[in-house]
Parts: C-alpha cells; sequence; structure tokens
C-alpha cells in the first residue's frame, strides 16, 4: 500500500495514559487521589467557589492557574443570577466528564474526532427543594445526555466511544451510583 | 495389625510424583495426560468424581455448551443428540465414566486440608494422610464460594437469601417477590425459572455478555470456535485482566435451543433494573447505568456477530447458511427502578448471582496476589513444580469449559515433565 499511515490527533496523550495504567497497576497506592473545592458565600444565594489543589500520585499538587466558579439561581427564585446553579454545575461535571472520556478513547481507539457536542438535559420537580410534596426527591428525576460527533468512523464505533466513556466516567458513576456523604461543621 | 500401628502407617506420607487435586475434567484430563507420559501421581477428590457437578448445582442447569462440542482426552460424546445440552447427571455420568475409562487412579473422599513446600516438592495433608510429591496440579475449580457482596450483610431478616450454590429449585423458595441480582446465565436462568414458578422477580443488571443461542442456524459455540474465539490464547489478547473477569454469557441449554436474554425476560414480566450498588435501611439501591451497560453488552454482541460474518463470507460458509440476523436492542423502561424497600415485604428472597471464586484455603503457598489470587502464567504457578487448571481463560478463551480442559493439560503436562526433567538432571549432575 502506498499511502502514509494516518496520524490521529485528538490532543490526548494516549501514550502516557497507557503508561500512567501500567505503572498505577504495580503501584495502586499511587492511584490514590482527593480532588478538592472550597466555596465562600458572597451574598444572598450567590456563592463563590475555588478550586487549586489536589492530591495524587503521592504528593501534593496545584492547577496551573486558580479556577473559580460562582454559582447563584435565576431571576425567577427571586435571586440575582450571578452564576449557574449548582445543579447545572452538574450537568455541566457529567457533560465535561463523558466528552474527556470520548476524545480520550478515540484516540485509544485511532479514530479522528472533527467535532463532539453533548447536550444535557436534567430533570427536577422543584416541590422536592421546596418541601411542598414530600415523595417528590430533590435531586434530578432524570438526566439525559445527547451527543452529536462528527468522526471517521462508523455509527456503531461512535456508539462504542460514548458507551465505554459512560463506562469508565467518574462523574456518571457518581450520579447513578449512591456516594457517602459526610457534612460537619468546623 | 494392631491399631497402634495401623494409625501409625497412615499418618506415614505416602510419596508419588504429582498430586492431582481435584477428579472434575480438568484434573481428569491431567491425569490422563500424567499416565500418557508414565509420570506417577493420584487425584485427591474430597467427595465424588464429578464432586461440584453432582453436588453443587441446581436442578434445571444444563451445560451451555452442546453435546458435540463436550469432550476429553480421547472420550467425546457418541449419544444420539449431539446438539443437545448435557442435564447435571447426564454431565456426572459423562465425567465418572471417562475416570473409569482412563483408570484414574482417584482417591476419593479425601479432602486436601494443606498443600505446602517441603524440600524439593511439596507436603499435602488430608483428612485420610499425607502425600509428599514434586509437583502439585490445583484442579480444584474456579467456583467453590459465591462471591456475594458485602452489601449483603444488610438485608433485613424477614428476606431469605441464597446462592446459586445452594438453590436448588422455585420450589424451594418461599411465596413471593425475589430479586435476583446477577445478569449471567447463572442469574438469567434461575430469574427465568423463578417467574415461571409464579414468584414475580426484578432482577438487577450489571455488566453482561449477550449471545443468542443459534445464529445463522449453528449453535452460537460453533461459530465462536469456526471463528478460532475459544482457542484465543491468554498471551494474545489485549488486557487478560478484563478477558479473565468477563461473566458468562447470556446463554441456556434447552430443547428449543432458544435465547435467553434481557428482552426474553421483559416479555414474560420480569423487571429490570440495575445493579445493586448499595442497601441503606432497608431499602436496596439500584444503578442508574442499566441503560449503558444494556448498550455495551449490545455493541459487544453485534461486534462478535460481525466477526461471525465476516469469517463466514471469507470462508464460503456464507453460501451454506441463512442471511445475518441482527436482534433487536436491548430494551430499557423509561424510568428504570432505582431503589426496592425490603422491608415492605414485596421481596421475600434474593438470589446472589454474583459469581463465584476458588477457594484456596488450604494452600499455603507464597503464591498469591494482594487480591487473593493465585499468580500463575497460563495456570504455571509462580512456585516451582506448581500448576492449575480449569480458571477462566487460564490458557485460552474455553478453558474453564469442559473441552477446554484437553489443550490446557497437554500443555501443562508437558510444562511439568520438564520440570521433573530439569530437577532431576541437577540432582543426577
Amino acid at each position: 500500500m502506498s499511502t502514509a499511515p494516518k496520524i490521529i490527533d485528538n490532543g490526548v496523550d494516549s501514550v502516557a495514559l497507557t503508561d500512567a495504567r501500567s505503572a498505577l497497576t504495580e503501584q495502586p497506592e499511587g492511584a490514590r487521589f482527593q480532588w478538592r473545592a472550597t466555596c465562600d458565600w458572597v451574598h444572598g444565594t450567590h456563592s463563590a467557589s475555588t478550586v487549586e489543589g489536589f492530591y495524587g500520585l503521592g504528593e501534593e499538587h496545584t492547577h496551573r492557574r486558580r479556577f473559580t466558579f460562582d454559582a447563584d439561581h435565576p431571576d425567577v427564585f427571586a435571586s440575582e443570577d450571578q452564576g449557574a446553579t449548582p445543579a447545572e454545575y452538574v450537568l455541566v461535571g457529567l457533560a465535561g466528564c463523558l466528552t474527556a472520556g470520548v476524545a480520550s478513547i478515540a484516540q485509544h481507539r485511532g479514530i479522528q474526532l472533527h467535532s463532539v457536542r453533548a447536550t444535557v438535559e436534567g430533570d427536577m420537580d422543584i416541590q422536592g427543594i421546596l418541601g411542598i410534596d414530600r415523595d417528590v426527591r430533590n435531586g434530578f428525576e432524570g438526566i439525559q445526555v445527547s451527543f452529536e460527533i462528527d468522526a471517521d468512523a462508523t455509527p456503531a464505533e461512535i456508539e462504542a466511544l460514548v458507551a465505554q466513556s459512560q463506562k469508565r466516567s467518574a462523574v456518571f458513576d457518581i450520579l447513578t451510583n449512591p456516594s457517602d456523604v459526610s457534612v460537619v461543621v468546623k | 495389625m494392631t491399631a497402634p500401628a495401623s494409625r501409625s502407617l497412615r499418618h506415614l506420607a505416602r510419596t508419588v510424583t504429582t498430586v492431582v487435586i481435584g477428579a472434575g475434567q480438568a484434573g481428569l484430563a491431567m491425569s490422563r495426560c500424567l499416565t500418557e507420559r508414565s509420570i506417577d501421581h493420584v487425584v485427591l477428590e474430597r467427595g465424588e468424581v464429578a464432586n461440584s457437578w453432582r453436588r453443587e448445582r441446581w436442578d434445571s442447569l444444563r451445560l451451555l455448551t452442546p453435546n458435540w462440542q463436550t469432550r476429553l482426552p480421547g472420550h467425546r460424546y457418541g449419544g444420539p443428540d449431539p446438539d443437545g445440552y448435557m442435564s447435571m447427571p447426564e454431565v456426572v455420568g459423562f465425567i465418572s465414566g471417562y475416570a473409569g475409562l482412563i483408570s484414574a487412579p482417584v482417591e476419593t473422599q479425601t479432602t486436601v486440608t494443606s498443600v505446602r513446600p517441603a524440600g524439593d516438592g511439596y507436603l499435602v495433608e488430608t483428612n485420610r494422610g499425607e502425600w509428599r510429591c514434586e509437583t502439585v496440579v490445583v484442579a480444584s475449580g474456579a467456583f467453590n464460594i459465591p462471591a456475594v457482596p458485602k452489601i449483603r450483610e444488610g438485608v433485613p431478616s424477614s428476606v431469605t437469601s441464597v446462592t446459586p450454590k445452594s438453590y436448588r429449585n422455585p420450589g424451594k423458595l418461599d411465596e413471593g417477590g425475589v430479586l435476583v441480582v446477577g445478569a449471567s446465565a447463572t442469574g438469567l436462568q434461575i430469574a427465568d425459572e423463578i417467574h415461571r414458578s409464579g414468584r414475580p422477580i426484578t432482577l438487577a443488571v450489571g455488566e453482561h455478555v449477550r449471545m443468542p443461542r443459534v445464529y445463522r442456524g449453528h449453535d452460537i459455540q460453533y461459530w465462536m470456535d469456526a471463528v478460532g474465539l475459544l482457542d484465543e490464547r491468554y498471551d494474545e489478547v489485549d488486557d487478560l485482566a478484563r478477558a479473565r473477569r468477563v461473566p458468562s454469557p447470556q446463554l441456556v441449554g434447552t430443547a428449543e435451543r432458544s435465547t435467553l436474554d434481557l428482552n426474553a425476560l421483559t416479555d414474560r414480566g420480569v423487571r429490570l433494573a440495575g445493579r445493586i450498588c448499595g442497601l441503606r435501611d432497608g431499602v436496596a439501591q439500584f444503578s442508574g447505568s442499566l441503560r449503558n451497560v444494556c448498550q455495551l453488552a449490545d455493541l459487544k454482541m453485534n461486534r462478535l456477530l460481525a466477526g461471525i460474518d465476516q469469517w463466514a463470507s471469507e470462508t464460503g460458509k456464507a453460501d451454506e447458511v441463512p442471511a445475518p440476523e441482527m436482534l433487536e436492542p436491548t430494551r430499557v423502561a423509561k424510568s428504570p427502578c432505582l431503589s426496592l424497600d425490603l422491608d415492605r415485604g414485596e421481596i421475600r428472597t434474593i438470589v446472589w448471582a454474583t459469581g463465584f471464586r476458588p477457594d484456596y484455603s488450604w494452600l499455603d503457598v507464597p503464591a498469591f496476589d494482594r487480591k487473593g489470587r493465585l499468580r500463575h502464567d497460563g495456570g504455571v504457578v509462580d512456585l516451582p513444580g506448581m500448576y492449575v487448571m480449569g480458571l477462566p481463560f487460564l490458557r485460552r478463551r474455553k478453558s474453564s469449559f469442559i473441552h477446554g480442559a484437553e489443550d490446557d493439560a497437554r500443555e501443562l503436562c508437558a510444562e511439568l515433565a520438564g520440570h521433573l526433567d530439569r530437577v532431576r538432571t541437577r540432582f543426577a549432575g
């Protein structure tokens, strides 16, 4: 064959990921990470959260810069709408996690991506958070994620990318399985 | 002979070159290969030949593999129904017959209580005396202890827990609803027959392997064999750890050769839930990942069938068989069940069809990894002169099947003979 081998570049260093997987299989204690955020109340329902440090590979790390996130509620909640709602941040987390997974798995499988868009919808009945009906839960009744993907791959291969990204996603797991949450006052 | 003398005789360790532990298909296949090489050995069996098949399986179980595939070194099914699937009494008959045919030196009712390194070999203690040997073959099976998740501890006392090892038939269960946890062959078969007995079923479904029983006119095992999947070797697969964890495919052996998948169970009224992921205050919680695990299984099945179609086209087999078939995607309810209050009385029994693990409690050797698995390379244990057989994907995808014992036994027996040669040459030199 005269065709040059196609270079697949989704901007993911899949060799580094594969190497990390091998290294951490040998040294599982290095795989223990801790992710952190701090949140300061600003005013009303407005809060400002910061993400900077995290722990992993046996030591402390800091992000390249400090990330900040304003959270608030919209006008219809009689709030000032200084940021996305916390529930929307959860949707952002899910979409970001699944999309990162799609890119990584595509790289690993030699699939060139051209565009990926995830649309996420979370349905919520606010009778729960308002305490109107105790049979209604506070959180999402259900979440729907819809991917539009343009890639050099068959529809079945694209389906498989999306299915595998759910299987390996932290946030998908967080949302679909219960987590033990402890909240204390210092 | 006086009593004290016979007691001391009994405590005198007997000596043999090889001790094989377990007289199931794996141990007997190895016995046959050892005999062919004139390596003196004994097969120690805690109960009777084919003990697990005799005592630790439910009444309706039949092999997942068709009769034509059921074979051991030098012996194969010769009955009138090559496309049928053996019942447990038939399996016991097949394996016991084989033990007689090859005159296997089996010591039944002999439970091994300890195996430990001693000198250049091993000391094997049993309830009927000790054996000293140069080599040991662990063929005690992969499916000894039901692997039940920790959350079982939270099950209310009003609900009875059973495992596939103790389950026999629906008639032995209380009336009322049943939660079956696990969607491998075992979970689906048990869910199906309990549901038919009139007890409503909720089935908790994690990752699973979906397959049609018959595809393009042939048993799926025919195709898996033909395309070379069953012979795929442990040193050829991408991710061996994952391959060894794959649950048994959703198959059942029936006279109708019918497919048993989640859609079939949904049609009969079984309710599907996600993987069981928690049990809090008497409430069972199910993962919201049901759609994902079903889609993963559908995609994998479609890849398997596409591979079969490709092989059939390339080899010309496609001309002899019906056209490719598309199976309906697994149907999942709009809002699958996410929790179930076990205190409400709706569920009376939980069947934990969550897999099995081997029992190595008697194996006192430094050859286990941090998760308690025996360290081995294709059955060659990380200790000189010790071998293991019959584990999932030990050397090949078929390793844990009856017909998988032959190739593994031949190769591991060759390894064992090589070890003996090396040791004996060293001593001679």
